[in-house]
C-alpha cells in the first residue's frame, strides 16, 4: 500500500520514471537471474526434452518421440514403485497429521514453554542420513533396542527392514518422528490464531471440550491443516535419504520408492531419457495434486470470515 | 490417541489461561489434566530417547553391544569410538574394537561441510536480498512477470532439474569441486527472495526518500538502509539456509563424493557401506561418528532455538 502511495506521489512530482530504474534493477537481480535460468529454468526446459530422447550420456541424445512414455506404461517396476510410494504417503501424511494435531493442541492447553517447543523441533534439525542411521541400528534385528523391547514384552522380533510387510512402514515412521514436531508447530501457530472468546461462548452455552473440538477449533484450523497437507505431501513423495541409506529399495521392491527409482535409473544404469520420463510424470502428479490443495486451501478460507 | 486426551482435558482450563505450576493449581487436578500431561511427557521422551540411544552406543565397547543389548547405560564404557572416528587411535586399535579399520577423516568431512555450507548461506542470503530488493523497492517494467516465474520455480520438484543440472556440472567439469556442490544453491532460491521480499515490501518510503535526498544512489540505500533494517528475517533465513545446506544429502553425493570434498552427510553415509566384511558392523563407531555429525547443528539450534521456532510459526501462518 506504501509502494502504491509513494508510486502515485512520485508520478506527480518526483522525476523518476520506471524506465530509468530497468539499468539498476536488472543489476540487482542479474546474480539471482543467472541462478535462477541456468540451475531452474534451463534445466526445467532441458529435463523435458530429455525424456523424448534416448540418451546414456556416452553417445549424443537420440530423439525417441513418446516410447520413453510408452515403456513406462509397460514397466511393472514404474507401477510398483507409484503403489509403494503411495503406501509411504498414506502412512506418512495420516499418522503424522494426526499425531501432530494431537500434539499441538496438548501444547496449547497445557504449556506455552519454549523449551518444550524447541525439544519437539530438536529431530527436524539432524540430517535425514543421520536419522536413517540411528534407525536402522535402534531397529537392528538382533542388538537393536527395538526388537530387544518386543522380547521383553514377550512378542516375537520383527525385521523391520528386511521385511517387505514392515520396511514402509519402518520408514514412514522414522520420518514421522523426524518431521513431527515441525508439523505441530506449523498447526500449533494456527492454533493460536483462534479467538478465545469462541471458546468462551461455547463455554457459556455449556459446550463440551470434544464439541468445541469438533465445531470451533477442527473447522477453524482447516487453512492451516490444508497447508500442513501442502508441504507434506510435496515432501513425502520425495522420500530418498532414508531409503538410499537403509534397504535401498529391497526387500525385493518392497522400499523402491519413485525417487529412489528414478535415481537408480538414471545414475546405475544410465538410462537419463528414461529417467527424464519418469520425473516428468512425478512433476505431473504433484501439481496436479498442489492444484488440488490450493482449492481446498481456498474452500478453507471463507470459514475465517 | 492423543486427540483422545484433549477430550478430557480439564473443561475449566480456556486456552487464553496462561498454565500455572502444578503447586499452585486453583482447581483440583483431574484425570484429564494428568492424561494430558503423561501424553505430552511421553512424546517428549520419545523425541529424546534416540538422541541418549546415539552417545550411549557411541560410548560403548562393540563387543559389548550384544551382550548387553537391553542395557541403558553404555556397555563396557569406552572412548575408544570416539577416537577412531576422530582419527586418534591405530588402524590396529580400530580393528581391535570392531572398526574397520577405514577412518572416518572426520575433521576433513567437518571442513567440508563448514566450507559448502558457509558459501550457500552467504551466497544464497545475500544474492536473494539484492533481488528482493529489485522485487520490492524498484519499479522496472517486467518486475511481475519476472516474480512470477520466480514463484513458478517454487513448483518444480527438484529431482526433474536434478539430473540436467548433473550433466551441466559434469559437462563444465565441476564434479567434485566446492563450486560444483554449492553452485545450484549459490545465487538464489525462490522461497527466499519471496520470503525477504515480504519484509522489505514492509519497510517505510520515508527513510529511503531522505536518503535519497541526501544523494545516495540505490547500492547505498540497499546496503546502508534495507539490509541493517531487515537484520532479523535476515538472520532467520541464514539459520534455516544453513541447516538445510548441512543436511543435504543427494546432490553432494552425486556431485562431491570424492574425498577431498565429501561433506558429513555423504561420508555417514559412505561409512555406513564400509563395514568390516564378514563381521557385525562398527556400530560403536557409526553411533560416535553419527553424534559428532549432529553436534554443530544441534549447538546452532541451542543459540538460535528461539529464532527458529518463531519463524517456523511464522512460516505456518504465511
Amino acid at each position: 500500500m506504501s509502494y502504491q502511495a509513494a508510486a502515485a506521489r512520485s508520478s506527480g512530482r518526483r522525476a523518476r520514471p520506471p524506465r530509468r530504474q530497468l539499468g539498476v534493477a536488472l543489476m540487482f537481480v542479474a546474480p539471482a537471474l543467472f541462478g535462477f535460468v541456468a540451475f531452474h529454468l534451463w534445466p526445467a526446459i532441458q529435463g523435458l526434452y530429455l525424456s523424448f530422447t534416448d540418451w546414456n550420456v556416452l553417445s549424443p541424445a537420440q530423439f525417441i518421440g513418446l516410447d520413453n512414455y510408452a515403456r513406462l506404461l509397460q514397466d511393472p517396476l514404474f507401477w510398483n514403485s507409484l503403489a509403494v510410494t503411495a503406501e509411504y504417503v498414506a502412512i506418512n501424511i495420516g499418522l503424522q497429521t494426526a499425531l501432530a494435531l494431537g500434539l499441538a493442541v496438548l501444547l496449547h492447553r497445557l504449556t506455552q514453554s519454549m523449551v518444550v517447543r524447541g525439544i519437539i523441533l530438536l529431530p527436524y534439525m539432524i540430517p535425514n542420513v543421520v536419522v536413517a542411521l540411528v534407525g536402522f541400528w535402534m531397529l537392528d534385528y538382533q542388538l537393536g533396542i527395538g526388537n530387544q523391547v518386543l522380547v521383553w514384552l514377550g512378542l516375537d522380533r520383527i525385521p523391520f527392514f528386511g521385511s517387505e510387510f514392515w520396511a514402509i512402514p519402518t520408514i514412514a515412521g522414522l520420518n514421522i518422528w523426524r518431521h513431527l514436531g515441525y508439523t505441530a508447530l506449523l498447526i500449533f501457530a494456527g492454533l493460536q490464531t483462534i479467538p478465545k472468546d469462541l471458546y468462551e461462548a461455547g463455554a457459556i452455552d455449556g459446550a463440551s471440550e470434544w464439541r468445541m473440538f469438533w465445531r470451533i477449533t477442527l473447522p477453524l484450523l482447516r487453512p492451516v491443516l490444508a497447508l500442513v497437507l501442502v508441504l507434506t505431501v510435496i515432501g513425502s513423495f520425495q522420500i530418498f535419504d532414508t531409503i538410499a541409506v537403509t534397504t535401498e529399495g529391497g526387500p525385493v521392491n518392497a522400499t523402491r520408492v519413485i525417487y529412489f527409482y528414478i535415481f537408480e535409473r538414471a545414475f546405475d544404469q544410465f538410462d537419463f531419457g528414461y529417467a527424464a520420463a519418469m520425473s516428468v510424470v512425478l512433476m505431473l502428479i504433484l501439481s496436479g495434486i498442489t492444484l488440488l490443495q490450493l482449492r481446498m486451501l481456498r474452500a478453507g478460507e471463507s470459514d475465517l470470515s | 490417541m492423543a486427540v483422545m486426551s484433549y477430550n478430557d482435558a480439564d473443561a475449566g482450563m480456556r486456552s487464553d489461561e496462561v498454565p500455572v505450576s502444578p503447586g499452585v493449581t486453583r482447581r483440583r487436578p483431574n484425570w484429564g489434566r494428568i492424561f494430558a500431561w503423561a501424553a505430552l511427557l511421553a512424546i517428549l521422551a520419545a523425541t529424546l530417547f534416540p538422541f541418549w540411544w546415539v552417545l550411549r552406543t557411541g560410548l560403548s565397547h562393540n563387543h559389548a553391544l550384544a551382550s548387553q543389548a537391553g542395557s541403558l547405560l553404555p556397555a563396557d564404557f569406552t572412548l575408544g569410538a570416539f577416537r577412531r572416528v576422530l582419527g586418534l587411535s591405530t588402524v590396529a586399535e580400530a580393528q581391535a574394537q570392531g572398526g574397520s579399520g577405514a577412518s572416518l577423516n572426520f575433521w576433513g568431512y567437518l571442513r567440508n561441510s563448514v566450507v559448502v555450507c558457509t558459501i550457500i548461506t552467504v551466497g544464497q542470503v545475500f544474492f536473494s536480498a539484492m533481488a528482493a530488493y529489485a522485487f520490492a523497492r524498484l519499479r522496472w517494467p517486467g518486475r511481475e512477470t519476472m516474480f512470477l516465474l520466480f514463484l513458478l520455480a517454487l513448483m518444480i520438484p527438484p529431482i526433474f532439474t536434478f539430473l540436467p543440472n548433473f550433466v551441466l556440472i559434469k559437462q563444465l567439469g565441476l564434479l567434485n569441486t566446492y563450486a560444483g556442490i554449492v553452485a545450484p544453491f549459490l545465487f538464489m532460491t525462490p522461497f527466499a527472495v519471496f520470503f525477504l521480499r515480504q519484509f522489505f515490501l514492509g519497510i517505510s518510503r520515508e527513510v529511503e526518500e531522505a536518503a535519497m535526498i541526501d544523494g545516495a544512489g540505490h547500492f547505498r540505500i540497499f546496503a546502508r538502509i534495507i539490509l541493517p533494517m531487515s537484520a532479523a528475517p535476515l538472520a532467520t533465513l541464514s539459520i534455516l539456509t544453513y541447516i538445510l545446506a548441512w543436511n543435504e544429502y543427494l546432490w553432494p553425493l552425486m556431485v562431491g563424493s570424492g574425498e577431498d570434498v565429501r561433506v558429513l552427510t555423504v561420508a555417514l553415509g559412505l561409512f555406513r557401506q564400509q563395514e568390516p566384511a564378514g563381521g557385525a558392523p562398527d556400530w560403536a563407531g557409526l553411533m560416535a561418528g553419527t553424534f559428532l555429525a549432529a553436534v554443530p547443528v544441534i549447538v546452532l539450534f541451542l543459540i538460535f532455538g528461539r529464532r527458529i521456532v518463531n519463524s517456523i510459526q511464522f512460516s505456518g501462518l504465511k
